[in-house]
């Protein structure tokens, strides 16, 4: 049962073959039982998602529902809750109970969900291995030394691990796309603009997109109906139509035009993880895509590029928690510098202070010209490279991540090397671009990612190239050992 | 040595929005501590500002107003720094790209010229909250209800040298934004504040001499002592081989000196950055054209009009349009006169006004309404009354004791203007004074203002002086 999908689970709902009450139980067994081994909950909402699935129950009743009504789902802790504790996998959130939800968490209230828990994450979203969670990594449950991949870590191997069927996370580098390949499931990043920011911790403004993690693609296109539209309390969400993405799943790809960038499978990829997507590619190609090679030439600024812009929003989003209002406060403060120095140096973690500090270097006087505007430059040569590319094919191809999972502690003292593991996913997230991750094969026993990135507000096309691949595969049906 | 002062201002005008700029807050003043501070203004984690529009208008209605280039694209970036009172530690302001561009204003110099103060520059920005430094036990208290409230920055060129100019500019901009009614001008509520940069350099020189910055000035007095006692401070330290350093100073009105606050090298480094929650501001000719539309007459055209109309001088005309309400109260009286400008004028400048200011009213609260002023003055001008028993009934009215017609009717104030009754009064008169006519009569001129007096007294002031003048006179010479 906790196997199925959430297609497929939403029609028992319906027909009345199982409650919200009994599927929301199975899933918190399960929880317990394995979230342990895995650390990829924060908060389990117990109490909260047996209210909430009675409720589900009353709808599902009354012929009243929604597809997504009594469907247990999982936040990330970025997301806030309201009477939920909310600490962004940070010391400095671990007391901030939020007094509202996030739009995002509303939408899928009112679509009936059941939130089950809140998920780990690196802090502040900081990370691409879930290791610089105040509550520790999250175990891939692939295999358990292994990182899960990050930032949305929690929700990825929660996901893998059949803990609930559907969740969120963000992605402001590659956050949902990373640790779903990691992790062997689906997770898609939607436009910039699509999904409401509101609620959601900032991390970098600019970047940061939310979107859904599932095991299969038409289960992330269900939960991308319920999340994406315009929020009049987001200044930066887009007043765009919002089509039913399930529709368009089945549509024939005869013809679709797929772009492989160079610059992406000459660099530095690895044999193992090249086979499996060029395995990919023919499958394509035999459907009757038509494979080009393009060029993004601007691919190597990239990562220098977002690691100048995104700790130079980080350290304007982080100044508000200075112990004042909520969160973590010092002890015994000497006087009002002590206060911030103390209450900021002790509430974070390493990472977010590395960031904060390069970021506040770049905005520095006399800095801010040759780091955060150079920056901003090179992000536009970066969209004008994806605008030439859409001129000639309808989505391009690529692993999401050069390797697969890694060994926790593997790269934990060595930021660059894991600063790169994001080097396919980091330019969407510049551009402003949808991108997805599907599982497209395994590594010594661990999961392979392949991402396909769209133009703008093209995540129907995206859906239907990935839901594609999912029919003629089985991937995204594999279940590790132990779950 | 002669020294020239320079001045530039930075006004901070609160716009008098319902809510507050980035929040749906209240931005309604006084109330309790902490009441009108909602999520956002809090800065609470994952909160996003969203830009009010009134907050806009009123800005471009500004930017008309002082004839000035509207921006069709305009930038919020974040003022980064930490104060607890600052909730995201980052203000949002305008910095490279400000909403308001290159305007100006005319100020009235003593000697009735005007001059001309051009505006750097307005721009939109968001107020901090306050801290409350008492009853703590050692700590500071934070109130946040003032967070977030929309400001206006206004920063003028420095192109004024005197502390009275100054004032005047700080006055036609207080003027300004009052008309335009867009900010309530409040100084001691702080909803009308202003910096001033004060540096002084030596007569005929080009470059400037450095700068302070003196904070803290929340009233035109203040302001003229604020400048007269920094530009001295300047003065006396230059004079003594010293140098001025670029610092902000505070001015502190009870002991009226200024003193240092942080210097240049203390200055927070901002990092201003454009704010990625908040997308560029577009503004449309077509936005502009309508807000255009709602613009009432401005005080220098209706100063113009005030002296072609009615025939004033430039002097009261500027007092008369120192405020919209000034101005509307003494266009009513004129009307309520039958069109006796002048008098009105004259009635409003030196005894409504004088009376509000010695009453410590405003002009809101007036006693006198327009309308009684003006019949007060129609009675005059018909000759019903004299000018100095209007000054009696002034004072009734202003006591609320009746209506002017009734007034007159009641204690019998009519000028007696029958020529017959005048007369015999004179006649009464020359025959108790039979020495004082033989010795006005021989010569002795000045003795025709005690038979003014006479009669006047007589008469308890009822006679029409000009009729009163010219019977004596014929009386006197028979």
């Amino acid at each position: 049962m906790y196997r199925k999908t959430i297609t497929a689970l939403s029609h028992d709902l319906h027909a009345k073959k199982i409650s919200s009450v009994e599927l929301t139980r199975l899933f918190l067994e399960r929880i317990h039982k394995h979230n342990k081994k895995l650390n990829s909950f924060i908060t389990i909402t117990e109490e909260y998602a047996l209210q909430a699935a009675q409720a589900a129950d009353v709808q599902l009743a009354a012929c009243a529902a929604h597809p997504l009504t009594g469907i247990p789902i999982a936040h990330k802790d970025i997301f806030c809750t309201e009477g939920i504790k909310t600490s962004c996998g940070s010391k400095m959130l671990d007391n901030f109970i939020s007094p509202y939800d996030a739009t995002i968490v509303q939408k899928l209230k009112a679509a009936g969900t059941v939130l089950l828990g809140k998920t780990n994450m690196d802090e502040f979203a900081m990370g691409s291995s879930n290791e610089n969670s105040y509550y520790g990594s999250v175990k891939n449950p692939w295999n358990v030394s292994c990182v899960s991949g990050g930032s949305s870590g929690g929700s990825a191997a929660t996901i893998a691990a059949c803990l609930a069927l559907g969740a969120t996370g963000t992605d402001t580098g590659g956050s949902i796309r990373q640790p779903a390949a990691l992790c062997g499931i689906t997770g898609l990043k939607p436009t910039y603009g699509r999904v409401s920011r509101y609620g959601m911790i900032a991390f970098a403004s600019s970047l940061d997109q939310c979107g859904p993690l599932a095991k299969t693609v038409e289960d992330v296109a269900l939960l991308l109906n319920a999340l994406a539209g315009f929020d009049e309390r987001d200044s930066t969400s887009v007043d765009y139509k919002v089509p039913d993405y399930t529709k368009t799943l089945n549509d024939s790809i005869d013809g679709i035009r797929i772009g492989l960038p160079k610059e992406y499978f000459h660099n530095g990829l690895q044999g193992d993880v090249a086979k499996v997507i060029e395995t990919a590619i023919k499958e394509y190609e035999k459907a009757g895509a038509r494979i080009q090679e393009i060029s993004l030439p601007h691919t190597h600024l990239s990562v220098p590029a977002y690691y100048v812009i995104a700790p130079a929003e980080c350290s304007s989003n982080l100044a508000r928690y200075d112990g004042v209002r909520y969160g973590y406060r010092c002890n015994q403060p000497k006087d009002l510098e002590d206060f911030y120095k103390r209450t900021r140096s002790e509430g974070f973690g390493s990472e977010v202070k590395r960031r904060i500090m390069i970021g506040t270097y770049a905005l520095s006087a006399g800095y801010y010209d040759a780091y955060y505007l150079k920056a901003q430059k090179v992000r536009r040569l970066i969209r004008d490279d994806f605008n030439q590319a859409f001129k000639k094919v309808d989505v391009i191809l690529s692993p999401t991540s050069p390797t697969p999972a890694f060994k926790l502690g593997e790269k934990a003292n060595d930021p660059i090397s894991m600063y790169l593991s994001d080097i396919y996913t980091i330019a969407a997230n510049l551009a402003g671009l949808p991108g997805i991750s599907i599982p497209a094969g395994f590594v010594n026993q661990l999961p392979i990612g392949m991402q396909l990135i769209g133009n703008l507000f093209d995540e129907a096309k995206l859906l239907n190239i990935a839901h594609w691949y999912q029919k003629i595969t089985d991937w995204h049906q594999r279940i590790p050992e132990g779950f | 040595m002669q020294w020239e002062t320079v001045i530039g201002l930075e006004i901070h005008a609160q716009l008098s929005t319902k809510s507050k700029i980035f929040s749906a807050a209240s931005t309604q003043f006084g109330a309790e501590v902490n009441t009108q501070a909602c999520g956002i203004d809090l800065g609470m984690p994952g909160v996003l500002p969203v830009l009010n529009q009134a907050a806009v208008e009123m800005a471009v209605k500004f930017g008309l107003g002082a004839h000035a280039d509207i921006a069709h694209t305009s930038v919020f970036a974040r003022k980064n720094y930490f104060y607890p009172d600052l909730p995201k530690g980052y203000q949002i302001s305008q910095y490279e790209f400000p909403i308001v561009n290159k305007g100006y204003i005319d100020i009235p110099l003593d000697d009735g010229t005007t001059k001309r103060i051009h505006i750097t520059r307005a721009h939109l920005e968001e107020d901090a909250g306050k801290s409350l430094h008492e009853n703590f036990n050692g700590y500071s208290g934070i109130d946040l209800n003032r967070a977030g409230i929309p400001l206006l920055e206004i920063v003028s060129e420095p192109e004024m040298h005197s502390a009275k100019e100054a004032v005047a500019y700080l006055k036609a901009v207080h003027t300004l934004v009052r008309y335009l009614n867009i900010c309530d001008g409040n100084m001691q509520e702080g909803s009308f504040r202003c910096d001033a940069n004060v540096s002084i350099r030596k007569k005929g020189e080009e470059k400037l001499g450095t700068r302070a910055e003196l904070k803290n000035i929340n009233s035109f007095r203040f302001v003229e002592r604020a400048i007269h006692y920094e530009v001295e401070r300047q003065i006396s330290i230059l004079s003594h081989g010293g140098t001025i350093i670029q610092e902000t100073r505070l001015y502190d009105p009870n002991k009226n000196e200024t003193r240092s606050l942080r210097s240049k090298e203390e200055a927070n480094d901002y990092r201003y950055f454009p704010d990625p929650d908040l997308l560029p501001l577009i503004i449309s000719d077509e936005f502009i054209a309508k807000i255009k539309q709602t613009l009432p007459e401005l005080p220098q055209e209706k100063k113009k009009r005030f002296m072609e109309q009615y025939g004033l001088n430039a002097y009261d005309a500027s007092i008369l349009v120192s405020s919209k309400e000034i101005a509307d109260y003494y266009e009513n009286v004129v009307k309520e006169s039958g069109n006796e400008a002048k008098l009105a004028a004259n009635w409003v400048i030196s005894e409504w006004l004088g009376a509000l200011n010695k009453a410590g009213c405003d002009i809101m609260g007036t006693p006198i309404s327009s309308a009684q002023l003006g019949k007060l003055i129609l009675r005059i001008a018909d000759h019903t009354i004299s000018g100095k028993i209007a000054k009696v009934l002034f004072e009734n009215l202003w006591n609320g004791e009746g209506e002017v017609d009734e007034l007159i009717e009641k204690q019998g104030l009519k000028q007696v203007t029958n020529e017959a009754a005048i007369e015999k009064l004179i006649d009464e008169i020359i025959a108790h004074h039979p020495q004082q006519v033989a010795d006005y009569r021989a010569g002795k001129e000045k003795l025709f203002g005690f038979f003014v007096g006479q009669a006047m007294k007589l008469s308890e002031g009822k006679l029409n002086p000009k009729q009163l003048n010219e019977l004596l006179k014929i009386k006197l010479h028979q």
